[in-house]
């Protein structure tokens, strides 16, 4: 590894650990007083949403393609790990990390597998057709869970279209650090050699192919690393909220984390994780500030979404990253930086 | 049998909702190369405008079909307002730039409907009164048939407009070239204008068929009705005016005899499976052009 | 058959019909180590199909193509690659949004070996790939004098900088045959010079057989060993550039209205 290297992950472990810390002082030690709960949920979600935006922004911001069907990815690995920590810990008596642990895997294995089932069929289509067929598939998936109650297996938990009594293991702790790991695991594949070939397929599918890329399968293969974080992402969610509807997993889901992904800017993992956090908290907020807003928070979520498309389309990070390290490192990093932008306009 | 006819007729009528409002996304697609999200609240905003305008022409006096009239005119206004205000500056910038556009349109509109009309079902009072009629034995309501009547009546008039009339030329001329069409005098902004009136007058004509046959109405009625429509133009392959009414009527059928000889439960997963089959075998729809790439 | 007889690219009347159209018809090529052969025509004579057909992005409906002796129809294009045939398009196709050194660094990518997992985890095996990686790209960028541009977005390159960038590209893939599609064209002469340099150079430093498509007769007149005449989809001629330039049906065909040369 270069030398360099080491020192940006040192100042970078060293940035987490700090927002780490920061939240343990909001949340642990009572500072929040009757709110923590309430503001702990928000960052909960925040979470989960930056796993699930991030990893469509894989498909849209690196391979070039759209899913408006990542909810129904989130949702089978909701319900899978759901089903599999209700049964588990029926039978033995697990410590909350174990299950978690269980859970997320659980999930993220579920979805993939579907990823991997989905993707090797529709991967041939691509745009606006790709686009519906993941409609497709998340609406099957819905109809599916809406019409065919999991039956009662076990005793301790209520099965049926709603699935209630998950146990309640996303703790905002394991959560932080599975979120960091996710982005670090995506943020490296997207450095690394797959990634270039996964980047030159955006640019131009046949010139790829005739550099040696093999197209569908670098497709299918994030395509499936994009499900499996959705699926990652629903096993966080179902131990959170421990109540899964199936309606929750629908197109409007599937498309407010695709306007995420837009919003924060498509190619840009910084752009997802600044996006996602504070979009998935800003109706909340709106309502809990301005309670007399509540039904207009949507309304204007939706009015700020077009408004953006117009104005800014690229997004907030339009494609760029920002880092810590190089800021700190490099001094040139900032003239750097305003030299690319004048080379691009 | 009657069963059957009975099954066939309650498709049509709901394939024809679906084909009228399929045209709308055809059309839009095919001349400006995006998925108008918002469309399927167009039908929305139609049925919301029959809810509140068909008591005022009974207080009024005045005949009922009035108020589709009144809904047309609403819709197109709706129509082109949103194509002004939201994608005519996003026009260019990309395909995802569009596509999050209609998003946000969708969301707009159907948000909008939710401040100011609530989250309630509605239910819209009947337009027209007409007896049952038995035909080969089946019993179907009048206003199912005299709304199918009117579906196809306008279906027909749409194509006939479009392939001889010089408007519809210009129509059919923009999206094969917009240079082109450009360079022989055609407006193109004034064409995709246009485009989206009829469009939305389409979908004013759908919602009235719509609350002819399932009378309740709510915010969300756009959603799952546009998403529906929306698979019927891709499976009929998008752009074709024929594939989407072939798409929005084979739609309709196969939902009513899913509903009522499987389970009623699954017919939108048939639908979407039925789409995703179509895509693989015939990844541009049943009707439409495939493109290849010059390289 | 001794090894050098077989010919790194053979085409037996190869062929590809779209509809009623016979785009390409009876084609039959030879290409032997270290040449560099020349493929004219018409505009719409079916050179780049032929191209196409070669790197998998069409299949052919008739005849084959053997790549030292091996069979090669019916490959999709990353295998045609993988096999050793690597081209450029006429209208240039980089990934624009990418550096200028990924551009390059990509298409090494088939002679890497770092796996998902190791690439994901960052081993050491996966630093020290990359660092080979990247030295090799810089080798290769450094033969056409792009070094200077290897931070830049591909796109932002001036034209003629781009087409050799596309060459470089090609080069990456470590083929055994090189395939150019009118690599001069919308070059100025100075640019048109520098190319010609460039070509001269990849033959004496590679010793790598090309087949190139160009307009641009004096270039080919005065680099290729053999020309291949294109008309209507079918060999017209071939031999000698002196004997094309004699032949009759050549002059009446193509040569009889050379003002095509500066078409982009």
């Amino acid at each position: 590894m270069p030398k360099i290297m080491k020192k940006k992950y040192i100042i970078n472990i060293i940035a987490v650990a700090m927002v780490f810390l920061l939240l343990c002082l909001l949340f642990d030690t009572g500072l929040l007083g009757r709110k923590a709960a309430y503001f702990n949920g928000l960052v909960t979600i925040g979470m989960f949403y930056t796993i699930i935006v991030c990893s469509l922004n894989l498909l849209t911001g690196y391979m070039g393609e759209f899913s408006l069907g990542h909810a129904g990815f989130m949702s089978i690995g909701a319900y899978t790990s759901a089903i599999a920590t209700t049964l588990i810990s029926d039978h033995a008596e697990l410590p909350n990390i174990v299950l978690y642990l269980l859970a997320i895997v659980i999930g993220g294995l579920a979805a993939a597998i579907v990823g991997v089932l989905v993707g090797i069929p529709a991967l041939r289509l691509s745009g606006d057709y790709l686009c519906i067929v993941t409609v497709a598939v998340a609406e099957i998936v819905r109809v599916i869970l809406s019409n065919f109650g999991i039956p009662a297996i076990t005793g301790s938990a209520t099965f049926g279209k709603s699935f209630a009594g998950i146990a309640k293991v996303s703790d905002y702790h394991y959560v932080f650090i599975t979120m960091v790991i996710c982005i670090t695991v995506m943020y490296c594949y997207i450095r690394s050699r797959y990634g270039r070939a996964l980047i030159s397929i955006r640019e131009d599918r046949i010139a790829a192919a005739a550099s040696g890329i093999n197209v569908t399968k670098t497709k299918v293969m994030t395509f499936t690393i994009s499900a499996a974080f959705a699926g990652v992402a629903g096993a966080i969610y179902a131990h959170y909220i421990t109540t899964l509807v199936p309606t929750y997993f629908n197109f409007s889901k599937s498309s407010e984390f695709l306007a995420i992904v837009i919003l924060g800017g498509s190619g840009s993992m910084t752009g997802s994780i600044v996006a996602a956090p504070i979009l998935s908290a800003l109706p909340q907020l709106i309502s809990y500030v301005f309670p007399e807003f509540a039904s207009y928070r949507m309304l204007i979520y939706a009015i700020v979404l077009v408004v953006v498309m117009i104005f800014k389309p690229s997004g907030l990070f339009g494609g760029k990253e920002f880092s810590l390290p190089n800021l700190l490192l490099d001094r040139n990093y900032r003239k750097k930086k305003v030299s690319l932008d004048e080379n691009k306009a | 049998m009657t069963k059957l006819i009975q099954s066939l007729m309650y498709g049509l009528n709901l394939g024809s909702i679906y084909a009228l409002t399929a045209l709308g996304y055809t059309m839009v697609y095919g001349i400006i190369r995006m998925i108008n999200f918002a469309h399927g609240d167009f039908i929305m905003v139609g049925g919301f405008t029959l809810f509140y305008t068909i008591p005022v022409m009974k207080n009024m006096g005045l005949p009922l079909w009035f108020a589709v009239v009144v809904a047309i005119g609403v819709c197109v206004v709706v129509g082109v307002l949103t194509e002004q205000i939201a994608y005519k500056p996003v026009r260019g910038q990309g395909s995802t730039t569009a596509l999050i556009t209609a998003l946000g349109m969708s969301l707009v509109l159907e948000n909008g409907a939710l401040v100011l009309f609530g989250s309630a079902p509605r239910n819209v009072p009947p337009m027209f009164s007409l007896p049952t009629i038995e035909l080969l034995g089946a019993s179907i309501p009048g206003q199912t048939l005299l709304t199918l009547a009117i579906g196809i009546i306008v279906m027909v008039i749409l194509s006939f407009f479009i392939k001889y009339t010089k408007l519809g030329k210009a129509m059919r001329a923009v999206p094969e070239d917009k240079v082109a069409s450009t360079l022989v005098g055609i407006n193109v902004n004034k064409i995709i204008t246009i485009t989206f009136a009829i469009g939305s007058g389409l979908a004013a004509i759908a919602s009235m068929m719509y609350t002819t046959s399932y009378v309740s109405i709510k915010n969300e009625l756009g959603i799952s009705l546009g998403l529906k429509a929306f698979v019927a133009a891709v499976l009929g392959g998008i752009g074709s005016v024929a594939g989407a009414m072939i798409g929005g009527l084979l739609l309709g059928i196969v939902e009513i005899l899913v509903k009522v000889y499987m389970l009623p439960g699954t017919y939108e997963a048939v639908t979407y499976l039925i789409l995703i089959v179509v895509l693989l075998v015939r990844p541009t729809g049943l009707l439409g052009k495939a493109v290849s790439e010059k390289v | 058959m001794k090894q050098e007889d077989t010919p790194v690219l053979e085409t037996k009347s190869l062929g590809i019909q779209f509809g009623g159209l016979k785009a390409v018809n009876d084609v039959n090529i030879e290409i032997y180590k270290g040449e560099l052969i020349g493929l004219i025509g018409p505009n719409g004579a079916g050179k780049t199909t032929i191209f196409n057909l070669i790197t998998g992005i069409y299949t052919p409906t008739t005849g084959s193509y053997l790549l030292c002796g091996e069979r090669m129809n019916g490959l999709k294009t990353h295998q045609v690659v993988n096999a050793g045939i690597a081209r450029t398009f006429q209208n240039i196709r980089l990934f624009k949004k990418m550096t200028v050194l990924d551009n390059v660094r990509v298409a090494f990518n088939k002679n890497m070996k770092a796996n998902l997992l190791q690439s994901i985890f960052r081993t050491p095996y996966y630093w020290k790939e990359e660092a080979d990686t990247t030295a090799k790209a810089m080798d290769l960028l450094k033969l056409f004098k792009l070094d200077g541009f290897a931070d830049q977005y591909a796109e932002n390159l001036p034209y003629g900088k781009q087409r050799l960038l596309e060459i470089a590209r090609a080069l990456a893939t470590d083929m055994k045959l090189l395939l150019l599609d009118e690599p001069a064209a919308g070059m100025n002469p100075v640019e048109t010079a520098e190319l010609k340099e460039s070509i001269k150079m990849l033959r004496e430093k590679f010793g790598i057989p090309i087949l190139l498509i160009e307009h641009d007769m004096s270039l080919v007149m005065s680099i290729c060993e053999r020309i291949y005449v294109l008309n209507f989809g079918e060999i017209l001629a071939s031999g000698t550039p002196d004997e094309i330039a004699s032949n009759k049906d050549v002059i009446e065909a193509y040569l009889g209205k050379e003002d095509e040369g500066g078409e982009v």
